[in-house]
C-alpha cells in the first residue's frame, strides 16, 4: 500500500488509556519519533517500536511524529497510528487494515 | 552491601546502623521502654502561651533537635506548616522532624529542606511533590520510613526521641486535656497523637477551640501538655475527613470485593465473632459491603474491627454485626461522630494498635485483613511506596504490622492499572514481605500463597477462579506488555525499616533511563 503524507494529521486524545499520535511529512530522512509517556520509563521503547513497525507496514520511511500517551496498550497504539497516517495522507476509503495484524 | 533474609540489597553501613531484615518475627526482646523529660507544675502556673513564637521559645527549641507533629488532620492540616514557618522565621537549622506521616499539603518542606533548616525526616509516607524531590535526592541523609506500628516502637523504646511535639487539638482546655471529637477541625481518634504526647520531653498543644476545664472526653491528658497555645484555625475541615462514603461503580473493584468477600466466606475465619480490618481504599470498602451481606445471610456477628476505621465500618457496628471497633484514626465523618456517640467504639493509641514490641497489639486479635498493593511480586512482597517509575508517593501505614500479625492477609489490587502491570516480577520497593501475604485478588481471580497449604485445602472449592501468582502475572504482561526494569543509581533517598526496626529494603534515586 502507498501511503503518501500529505499534510499534518492527528489521531486519538490525551484521556487515560489513549494515545495522541501527531504525524507530518519529515523534512529529514526516516522516522523521527518524540514520545511524551505517562509509563515512558516502563514501556517507552515498547511504543516507539510500535509506532515505528506500524507506519513500516504502510511503507512510509520518512515522517514526523509527535506521541502523547498516557498508557495505552499496543492495538491502541496501532490503531491511532495508522488513523493518523491514513488522515496525513487523505485516504478516507478502501483503508487496508490487513497491516494491523 | 548485605542482602537481607528477602534478598534485598541493603547498604553496608546503613545494615550494620539498623540490622538487615531477617524474618517478620525474628525479633522478641525484653527491654526498657525510654523516659522522658518532666518539668513540674504548681498551682497557679499558667500553661497558656500566645503565640507559637512564645512556645517555640518557651520549649527551649535548639539547632538539632527533634520535633513531631500528628497527621490526624491528613491534607486539612495547618499545624505543621504552621509551626515551620515561625521556626524558619526564627532561624533554626539541622532539625528533624518526626511527624507521623506526611501529605501533599505540606509541601512547603522541599524549601525548608533545600535551605537546611530540616535534615532528617522519618514518616510514614511522603507523598507528590515531596515524595518526588526526596526520590530526586534533595536530602543529604535518607528519609527513614517507618510503619504506625514501627513508628511506636521506635518512640517508645527511644530509637526516636521527640524533644518537642506540637499537637493540633480539635478540643483543648487550658491545662492541656484534649480530644479529637469535639470542636470546628474534629478528626475523631487521637490514636497516632496520643504516643508523641507521652513521650515527648515538651509537647505542645495547638487549638482553635479552647474550652472550660476540665474538657472531656479525655484522649491526651493534662500530664501530657506543657503548653496550651490557642490559634484561629488548626484544619481544614473538608481536608481532614471526608464527607459519606460513597460505594465504587468502579466493575473492576466491585468483582475484586465480590472475590474477596467469596474467599472470606469460605474460609475457617468466618465463624461467630471473627475479627477483621479493612482499608480504605474503592475495592476494600467494598469488600465490607458484600461481607455486611454474607453476614446477614449466615447470622453470623463480628467481635471486632479495627483500623483507619470508615462508614461502612460504623454501619456494621450500628446493625449489630459488629460488637466493637477499636479505632487509631479516622477517615470520614461518620466515623469521628460514631467516636464521639457510640460506647462500643472506642479510641486505641498506635503502640495498642501495631507496635511489635509492646505488652501484645490489638493486631495480634485480627483474623482477616483487606489490604490493598501498588506492586505486588511472584513472591507475594508487596509495595505500597513508590510507583511503578520508581518514585516515592505513598505511604507505609499499617500495612506490614497489620499483614504479619493477623491470620488471613489479603491484598486487593487490579491485575492492571492502565498499561501499568500490578502484579510483576519484582516489586520496586518491598514494605510487606512476601510470609506475611496469604491471598492475592484481582478481578481475574485469586493466588493463595503456596506457603499457606491449608489455605490451598480450605479453598479447594472455591466459586472463584484460583491461578499461581506467576500465573496472574502472566496474565498482566500478556496485556500490558513486559515492562522494562527502573533504572536506579546507587543513591540511597530512604531507607524502609520493618516494623521492628531492621531494613527490608532501601529506596535508591532513580537513574538515566533507557527509552
Amino acid at each position: 500500500m502507498n501511503v503518501e503524507l500529505k499534510h499534518q494529521a492527528i489521531a486519538g486524545t490525551t484521556e487515560s488509556s489513549d494515545i495522541q499520535i501527531m504525524i507530518e511529512p519529515n523534512t529529514n530522512e526516516g522516522i523521527e519519533i518524540q514520545l511524551d509517556s505517562s509509563v515512558q520509563f516502563q514501556f517507552g521503547k515498547q511504543i516507539k517500536l510500535v509506532i515505528m513497525d506500524t507506519l513500516e507496514k504502510l511503507d512510509i520511511t520518512q515522517a514526523y511524529v509527535k506521541a502523547t500517551d498516557q498508557g495505552a496498550l499496543d492495538c491502541t497504539v496501532k490503531a491511532r497510528t495508522l488513523t493518523a497516517a491514513f488522515r496525513a495522507a487523505d485516504i478516507d476509503q478502501d483503508y487496508d487494515w490487513q497491516v494491523i495484524d | 552491601m548485605v542482602k537481607n533474609a528477602i534478598n534485598r540489597e541493603i547498604p553496608d553501613n546503613y545494615a550494620a546502623q539498623y540490622g538487615a531484615f531477617e524474618g517478620a518475627w525474628a525479633k522478641q526482646p525484653t527491654y526498657k521502654t525510654t523516659s522522658r523529660q518532666v518539668h513540674a507544675i504548681h498551682p497557679g502556673d499558667s500553661k497558656l502561651v500566645a503565640s507559637i513564637h512564645e512556645a517555640i521559645e518557651k520549649v527551649g527549641l535548639k539547632d538539632g533537635m527533634t520535633i513531631s507533629f500528628h497527621h490526624h488532620f491528613r491534607e486539612g492540616d495547618y499545624i505543621m506548616n504552621m509551626v515551620l514557618a515561625e521556626i524558619s522565621k526564627m532561624g533554626f537549622k539541622n532539625l528533624s522532624i518526626a511527624p507521623s506521616s506526611i501529605a501533599n499539603v505540606h509541601e512547603p518542606l522541599i524549601d525548608y529542606i533545600k535551605d537546611g533548616m530540616i535534615t532528617n525526616i522519618t514518616s510514614s509516607g511522603l507523598r507528590d511533590k515531596l515524595g518526588a524531590a526526596i526520590s530526586d535526592g534533595i536530602m543529604e541523609n535518607p528519609v527513614v520510613i517507618r510503619s504506625h506500628g514501627g513508628r511506636a516502637r521506635a518512640i517508645a523504646s527511644g530509637d526516636i526521641h521527640i524533644d518537642v511535639a506540637f499537637l493540633g487539638a480539635p478540643s483543648c482546655d487550658e491545662y492541656g486535656n484534649i480530644n479529637g471529637s469535639h470542636g470546628k477541625a474534629v478528626c475523631g481518634s487521637l490514636g497516632y497523637a496520643q504516643i508523641d504526647a507521652k513521650y515527648a520531653d515538651k509537647v505542645v498543644a495547638i487549638t482553635d477551640n479552647l474550652v472550660p476545664y476540665p474538657n472531656t472526653p479525655i484522649s491526651i491528658p493534662q500530664t501530657d501538655v506543657d503548653y496550651v497555645l490557642q490559634v484561629d484555625k488548626i484544619g481544614d475541615p473538608d481536608g481532614i475527613a471526608s464527607g459519606a462514603t460513597r460505594f465504587t461503580k468502579n466493575p473492576k473493584e466491585l468483582i475484586i470485593a465480590e472475590y474477596a468477600a467469596k474467599v472470606i466466606e469460605a474460609s475457617n475465619y468466618f465463624k461467630q465473632g471473627f475479627s477483621f480490618q479493612t482499608g480504605s481504599g474503592g475495592a476494600s470498602l467494598a469488600v465490607t459491603r458484600f461481607l455486611k451481606k454474607a453476614m446477614i445471610d449466615q447470622d453470623i456477628k463480628a467481635s471486632l474491627a479495627i483500623g483507619g476505621i470508615t462508614q461502612p465500618m460504623v454501619d456494621l457496628l450500628e446493625a449489630g454485626l459488629v460488637d466493637k471497633l477499636l479505632d487509631v484514626q479516622d477517615f470520614d465523618k461518620a466515623s469521628a461522630q460514631s467516636l464521639r456517640d457510640n460506647e462500643n467504639h472506642y479510641e486505641m493509641d498506635a503502640e495498642m494498635y501495631a507496635s511489635p514490641f509492646s505488652k501484645g497489639a490489638v493486631i495480634n486479635k485480627l483474623d482477616v485483613a483487606i489490604l490493598s498493593a501498588l506492586e505486588v511480586d511472584t513472591d507475594f512482597n508487596v509495595n505500597v511506596m513508590t510507583g511503578s517509575d520508581g518514585v516515592i508517593r505513598g505511604a507505609s501505614g499499617g500495612h506490614c504490622d497489620t499483614a504479619a500479625s493477623c491470620k488471613m492477609t489479603m491484598i486487593v489490587a487490579p491485575l492492571i492499572r492502565g498499561r501499568i502491570p500490578t502484579i510483576v516480577d519484582q516489586v520496586n520497593t518491598v514494605i510487606t514481605p512476601g510470609e506475611s501475604v496469604d491471598v492475592v485478588v484481582t478481578e481475574y481471580g485469586v493466588a493463595i500463597n503456596p506457603a499457606r497449604q491449608d489455605l490451598m485445602a480450605m479453598f479447594k472449592a472455591l466459586d472463584v477462579p484460583q491461578f499461581t501468582i506467576d500465573e496472574l502475572r502472566q496474565k498482566a504482561y500478556a496485556i500490558v506488555g513486559t515492562p522494562d526494569p527502573i533504572v536506579y543509581t546507587d543513591r540511597v533517598v530512604a531507607l524502609i525499616e520493618y516494623r521492628d526496626g531492621t531494613l527490608i529494603d532501601v529506596v535508591r534515586k532513580p537513574g538515566q533511563q533507557n527509552d
